[in-house]
């Protein structure tokens, strides 16, 4: 009789051991499925929406979340679809993305970069998410960008206009659709050249952060180009309230145009400071004062009031547009919540679409596939017109609008008119221009 | 000599709000030794009646006008202030575009009441509890009412404009013989500051000229002994957190015109007007309200181009660089008392 040393147990670990070993040279090579962080093996994949939802910047990020939720239900098949009718992919068919359901979480990020990684971080590690989209300050999208590359997901900026958001700080898993300051001063100078002639004296008060510093660094350059001279650029800090000291000093300092580079609630204060102090009724130089706010967003006119009539600026996009794209936008995020969506909705709303465009296309959650479907991908019925996200820099290349306050507003939304749709040939440039010098794009990184 | 008279106007304007903040908080701490973190709250809160009055008389009844449409489309419905349907167009636009100076009507009784059941039903309970405990509940209170403030309003700021009368600038240059249009102040700032200036005046004269005011100071020196003649000293305390409360609140609702409120803008003074009472002297009015302006001075001052040039930051540090040296070498502060916080 011979005494087997075969059991029941260890035929079951020999066997699942024997099983693993032979499938693990499949798991490693199925890009599509593992190898990656956050791979989603359930029936839904999660992203997360890391906004400001308190701080200088949370009127704009609140308005984020509403669209990055109406873009959520337009894949999950609920509402009418909005853009995914006029977008020039038909990839999606409102049934999730590869056939699983899209959740979210959310995050505040406070408009402070610290807590936006903090944020981030968890999104990633505790919820599973595979991709972020947010932002509404570009301190804050730079350090969470950085956060996505080194953490293996995908990070597509919201609303971030600094240069060095697609410029030194670019990273290989950071996607950016919004423009950037240096479009805003090529679409702005012409503009203003036609309006305020070539001898200006401009005097620049600029929040003090990265995106304050590319933004005047871009729009210096485009009116001295015109022939205009920086009288001085004084730095103020972020949610500094009562800007009065520092507007004081510009009425005796021979400047006839005041630039704000301000955002968000440190625009409405500064631009109403600088009206009470009679800047806007001042002559100097022979000539009107001129206040000029080179980033403009629909909050923000409607936080300014009267006080914004007849002022330039420019924007990513604006619900007054009449192409498709924006009609169906407008009417999907108006039929939901009353009234027309921001500029910073709408670049949250498209990427988040973007995204699971790009995903559908690579076949898989993988960042690196996505970054590979998303680089020199070409698309329309966005809003923006035919747009390319350029692959060396992960920059949306697209039309831009000159906007001026509403002399004569007719109702509560009618804060501001389009002036002139800068055709995207003006505001191109080279990937490596003097204002986007420095850093590498990198590898992309996929993670676990 | 603009730019300096320019910078001691913005000075004086800053130095208001912050005296009118840290005489509240002063008083408070004076009369009832409760160190009051919610007193920005209060502030915020006034500042908050601007524009709910704002709003209250903007509410509007709508009538369709088919012959426009609005962003979806739809026929436009068109909004008409009850005030303006009740007292014709002209005169209601008038009532409205005096509302933050009408608000100080409602704030004083709403503020006053606020502040009264604020201290019978909260701080009461926290008198013999060491600072720390009350600074918590406080600072906790502040940061509910503000989130309660951004459920209601939002986070956005709010525009709460001053009458049009008080729009533009007044050329200051000319009062001081100077040439015309070299220092044009906007006439706002001129109002608010005349306004601190007279309710801190008020305060000062209540406390000194009358028999209330008298019994309270006396109250503050040596509340046991106030007690013991029979005085039910607690009832006035009450009432001082209520007139405490009643004056955040008004420099809240004047405030509002020059920067528009938003649910932090109570965090935003609080921490500076905790300074200035302790630059003035723990307990000391006066020394609050001396520190108040010239911490407002300094603070514009050091806001400079030329003075930024040397110093880079330093009008980010001012306020607290003045707090170190005064403290260093004045501990008490510049007008503080003896005893107080030293036991």
């Amino acid at each position: 009789m011979s005494k087997s040393n075969f059991s029941r147990r260890g035929v079951l670990k020999t066997g699942a051991i024997a099983g693993a070993g032979l499938a693990l040279p499949t798991y490693l090579s199925a890009a599509s499925h593992a190898g990656y962080t956050n791979a989603p093996t359930g029936s839904s994949v999660k992203f997360g929406f890391n906004v400001p939802q308190t701080g200088p910047y949370a009127e704009e990020g609140l308005d984020e979340l509403r669209a990055q939720e109406l873009a959520v239900e337009h894949l999950n098949g609920i509402g009418d679809g909005g853009m995914l009718n006029t977008f020039s992919e038909k990839n999606l068919q409102g049934d999730g993305i590869l056939g699983k359901k899209v959740e979210f979480v959310t995050g505040d990020t406070q408009t402070k970069s610290d807590v936006a990684r903090a944020s981030a971080q968890s999104m990633i590690q505790k919820d599973g998410c595979v991709m972020i989209n947010g932002g509404s300050s570009s301190g804050v999208a730079i350090a969470v960008q950085g956060l996505c590359q080194d953490a293996g997901v995908i990070f597509m900026a919201g609303l971030t206009h600094s240069n060095d958001t697609t410029g030194k700080d670019k990273k290989a898993n950071g996607f950016r659709h919004f423009f950037n300051g240096y479009m805003s001063g090529a679409a702005l100078g012409p503009v203003l050249e036609k309006e305020y002639g070539n001898e200006r004296q401009a005097y620049h008060l600029t929040a003090d952060y990265t995106w304050g510093w590319t933004q005047q660094e871009s729009i210096a350059a485009s009116t001295e180009a015109l022939g205009w001279t920086t009288v001085q650029n004084v730095l103020t800090p972020v949610g500094a309230g009562d800007f009065s000291s520092y507007i004081a000093p510009i009425l005796n300092s021979g400047a006839d145009t005041l630039i704000l580079n301000h955002y968000g609630g440190d625009m409405v204060n500064s631009l109403t400071q600088a009206i009470q102090f009679g800047l806007k009724d001042k002559q100097v130089n022979g000539k009107d004062f001129t206040i000029i706010v080179p980033l403009y967003s629909e909050l923000m006119a409607a936080g300014a009031g009267s006080n914004i009539q007849g002022v330039f600026g420019s924007m990513n996009w604006n619900w007054q547009l009449q192409d498709a794209g924006t009609k169906a936008f407008v009417k999907s995020f108006g039929e939901k919540y009353g009234f027309p969506p921001s500029n910073a909705a709408h670049t949250c709303y498209v990427q988040t679409l973007l995204y699971a465009d790009a995903v559908t296309r690579a076949g898989t959650f993988n960042p690196c596939g996505v970054a590979e479907a998303l680089e020199d991908f070409d698309f329309d019925g966005m809003g923006n017109g035919p747009t390319t996200y350029r692959g060396s820099d992960h920059q949306c290349f697209k039309d831009v609008l000159v906007m001026k306050g509403s002399e004569n507003p007719t109702n509560a939304y009618d804060t501001l008119e389009i002036v002139e749709v800068t055709p995207r040939a003006q505001v191109e440039y080279p990937v490596d221009h003097p204002m986007f010098a420095g850093g590498d794009l990198g590898e992309c990184n996929p993670g676990a | 000599m603009d730019a300096f008279i320019l910078q001691v106007l913005n000075g004086l304007d800053k130095g208001s709000a912050y005296a009118l903040i840290a005489l509240g908080l002063t008083l408070i701490f004076g009369t009832l030794g409760v160190v009051n973190f919610a007193h920005g709250a209060l502030f915020m809160i006034g500042a908050f009646c601007a524009v709910t009055l704002q709003k209250i008389l903007g509410i509007s009844f709508q009538t369709i006008d088919d012959t426009q449409t609005d962003f979806l489309g739809n026929p436009l419905k068109v909004d008409t202030p009850y005030v303006e349907a009740w007292f014709g167009p002209e005169m209601g636009m008038a009532i409205q575009d005096w509302s933050v100076p009408l608000a100080i009507l409602l704030v004083i009784p709403v503020m006053f009441f606020l502040g009264w059941v604020m201290e019978r039903g909260l701080i009461k309970h926290f008198y013999t509890r060491p600072h720390a405990d009350q600074i918590l509940v406080t600072f906790g209170l502040a940061i509910v009412v503000g989130e309660l403030i951004k459920a209601f309003y939002g986070a956005n700021p709010i525009q709460t404009p001053a009458p049009d009368m008080f729009i533009g600038t007044l050329d200051v240059g000319v009062w001081l013989g100077m040439d015309a249009g070299s220092v044009a102040y906007p006439k706002w700032r001129l109002v608010y500051f005349a306004f601190s200036a007279v309710t801190i005046g008020a305060v000062f004269a209540f406390l000194q000229f009358t028999t209330f005011g008298m019994v309270v100071r006396a109250g503050m020196a040596d509340r046991e002994t106030v007690g013991l003649l029979g005085i039910d000293i607690d009832k006035r305390f009450t009432f001082m957190f209520g007139l405490a409360a009643a004056v955040a609140g008004m420099a809240g609702v004047m405030y509002t015109p020059i920067l528009s409120p938003h649910y932090n803008i109570g965090m935003d003074f609080l921490v500076l007007s905790f300074v200035v009472v302790v630059v003035g002297g723990m307990g000391s009015l006066p020394g609050a309200v001396l520190a108040g302006f010239m911490l407002g001075i300094l603070q514009s001052f050091a806001s400079m181009n030329e003075v930024k040039a040397v110093i880079p930051g330093i009008d980010q540090i001012i306020i607290y660089l003045v707090a170190i040296i005064i403290l260093l070498t004045r501990p008490r502060g510049l007008m503080g008392r003896k005893g107080v916080m030293e036991e």
